[in-house]
């Protein structure tokens, strides 16, 4: 089973910043890697060194076996490239981006039309096809720009924070057709911000921080890689938090959250439910919820980077230097 | 399952000669095509020197020249050269839109000819002088401006602001892929490009100017271009600031050409 995409040693530095710190990456064909990571960890500087946009400084990737410096002309033959922003002529119309890229892939006149109308019709911008893009709203845009991006039925494609910004509607609609897209076979890598987006999507997961890989599997590897399942309990009366919030600790020795009228807390041993049960039947405190339940991955990203994946306002410059 | 590669047609190597031409020509079709939607656009640039020849024509062309008539005659083979001079910015805004936007590098990410984007960008800019070389023209000529001398002049004039716009699109080009964002072209120009006609002889004879001005004036090259358009469309002597002006048009191609192309190559 060849692989479509393998990276090996990915460096790429910008002054004292590394975008890019010793990056390896293998995507199977037909499979959809999501590589997740918060603002600034790399992920736009991995996709433009794959997309051939950009030179790494150190290292070595392919695409379906070509490499991305040397042939990086038959790699871009086999590529599409959605970026963060929506990559359209905003004073052209919608058939005009599509023709255009049809016709820089060589299409005859009539094949560009062609493609391009199958493609609006594909995305629900048939109607809209003959107004200047700057006229569509931000999930058409997103729309036409990966339509775009597949003018030339890339078997590889880059999808880069593909659905920032966007309305749940609008978002979900482009995962619908990400989930087509891969139903045709085609191999995506696919980076998020979104936990919720890695999770829904993703065969594989990949998590950046810092320009590094800090972990890799699926996502539900990923969730019991960390070990820790999630105790919520709930006590009926609100004054019993405090409580609930000692007996938690005395019971798993770490100090709980509290969140909205629940106490939580990561727990490594499930036989502690038990016994934090019995401690709150003697106080007399009831619960009406009171779970184990598997991190979502947003605990996992927590515990991996010892970071929240949204809070990042100080490391997220590197990004827009690229 | 074999890998896609060798199940794939071999990929060719690079683009041809043909492919290229080809390329460049969309590119060029999709900078042009916005004519098709909006023939008043143009006029975007061009806009400020209508205004400039109202302007300058009605309230000062009186008291600079004696006579509004007089005044623009003089007047319109100088707003013709500060408008193709704007104009060569069109190139840099075009560009950096491009960049800022993303559609560089969904070119970029193409397998077409790398010089194509760019090559595709300047022939559309150059039709679009010619486009707004024709309408200022006409402009002036249903308010009585005269073409004096022959349609040989006219297409003289023509083709030495072509020429010299080609050359300062190297110039464009350069600032195009620098600066930050389009306002900053946008910014640049004004601030270069006001200044440099304004102490030229294209709005206003430079004998009248205190003496340090004239003296910038003789060799700023705006006045030599000025004079040039002048003379070939309403007369006078050509050869000198005609030479003159393509002499310095060598010099924005020697200078920033290999200047432009290494921030390019490095970009791209």
């Amino acid at each position: 089973m060849g692989h479509a995409i393998e990276a090996e040693g990915l460096v790429k530095h910008y002054g004292e910043t590394k975008a890019l710190d010793g990056v390896d990456l293998v995507v199977p064909q037909g499979r959809l890697l999501g590589v997740l990571g918060p603002n600034g960890a790399g992920k736009t500087t991995a996709v433009r060194v794959l997309a051939t946009l950009l030179r790494p400084d150190a290292g070595t990737a392919r695409v379906n076996g070509f490499d991305v410096r040397r042939d990086a002309h038959q790699v871009r033959s086999m590529i599409g490239l959605t970026g963060q922003y929506a990559a359209v002529d905003e004073m052209l119309t919608g058939v005009e981006n599509l023709l255009m890229i049809g016709r820089l892939l060589g299409l005859s006149r009539a094949d560009a039309r062609r493609r391009a109308a199958e493609l609006l019709e594909r995305f629900s911008l048939s109607d809209a096809g003959g107004r200047a893009a700057k006229t569509f709203s931000g999930g058409m845009r997103r729309r036409l720009d990966l339509a775009a991006s597949l003018v030339g039925r890339p078997q590889v494609l880059f999808l880069d924070e593909p659905t920032t910004g966007l309305d749940p509607r609008s978002r979900n609609e482009l995962w619908d057709v990400v989930r087509g897209l891969m139903a045709d076979g085609v191999t995506v890598l696919l980076t998020t911000q979104y936990l919720e987006e890695a999770d829904q999507l993703a065969d594989d997961i990949v998590v950046f921080d810092h320009g590094r890989v800090i972990a890799s599997g699926t996502s539900d590897e990923l969730k019991s890689r960390t070990g820790a399942q999630v105790l919520e309990v709930r006590p009926v009366q609100e004054a019993h938090l405090d409580l609930v919030v000692q007996v938690v600790a005395d019971v798993i020795d770490d100090e709980p959250e509290i969140s909205g009228g629940k106490v939580m807390a990561a727990v490594h041993d499930p036989a502690v439910v038990p016994a934090i049960v019995r401690r709150l039947d003697d106080l007399g405190v009831v619960a009406s919820e009171l779970s184990l339940r598997r991190s979502s991955l947003d605990e996992v990203f927590l515990s991996l980077t010892g970071h929240r994946a949204e809070e990042e306002a100080g490391v997220g410059k590197e990004e827009a230097l690229v | 399952m074999t890998t896609m590669s060798t199940a794939m047609p071999a990929a060719a190597k690079r683009v041809g000669a043909g492919a290229t031409v080809r390329q460049t020509m969309t590119l060029a079709w999709r900078s042009l095509v916005q004519i098709k939607h909006n023939p008043w656009e143009l006029l975007d640039l061009s806009i400020q020197p209508i205004m400039f020849l109202l302007l300058f024509t009605y309230v000062f062309g009186g008291a600079i020249s004696g006579s509004t008539g007089d005044y623009l005659q003089f007047a319109l083979p100088g707003l013709l050269v500060q408008n193709a001079l704007f104009y060569t910015l069109s190139t840099a805004i075009g560009l950096n839109t491009d960049i800022t936007k993303g559609v560089f590098d969904r070119l970029r990410s193409l397998p077409i000819a790398r010089t194509a984007p760019l090559a595709g960008r300047i022939i559309a800019d150059t039709f679009k002088q010619v486009w707004a070389f024709a309408l200022l023209v006409g402009f002036g000529m249903i308010l009585g401006f005269r073409v004096t001398t022959s349609v040989a002049g006219l297409i003289g004039a023509l083709a030495l602001l072509v020429v010299v716009s080609l050359a300062m699109a190297w110039l464009s080009v350069l600032i195009g892929l620098k600066a930050a964002n389009p306002e900053k072209v946008q910014m640049i120009a004004f601030s270069t490009m006001m200044p440099l006609t304004f102490t030229s002889s294209a709005l206003v004879p430079s004998q009248t100017f205190p003496g340090w001005l004239e003296a910038w004036s003789n060799v700023n090259p705006v006045t030599h271009l000025a004079d040039a358009i002048r003379a070939l469309l309403i007369g006078g002597e050509v050869a000198q600031s005609a030479m003159i002006s393509l002499l310095w048009a060598l010099g924005f191609v020697v200078v920033f050409a290999p200047l432009a192309i290494r921030v390019f190559r490095n970009h791209a």
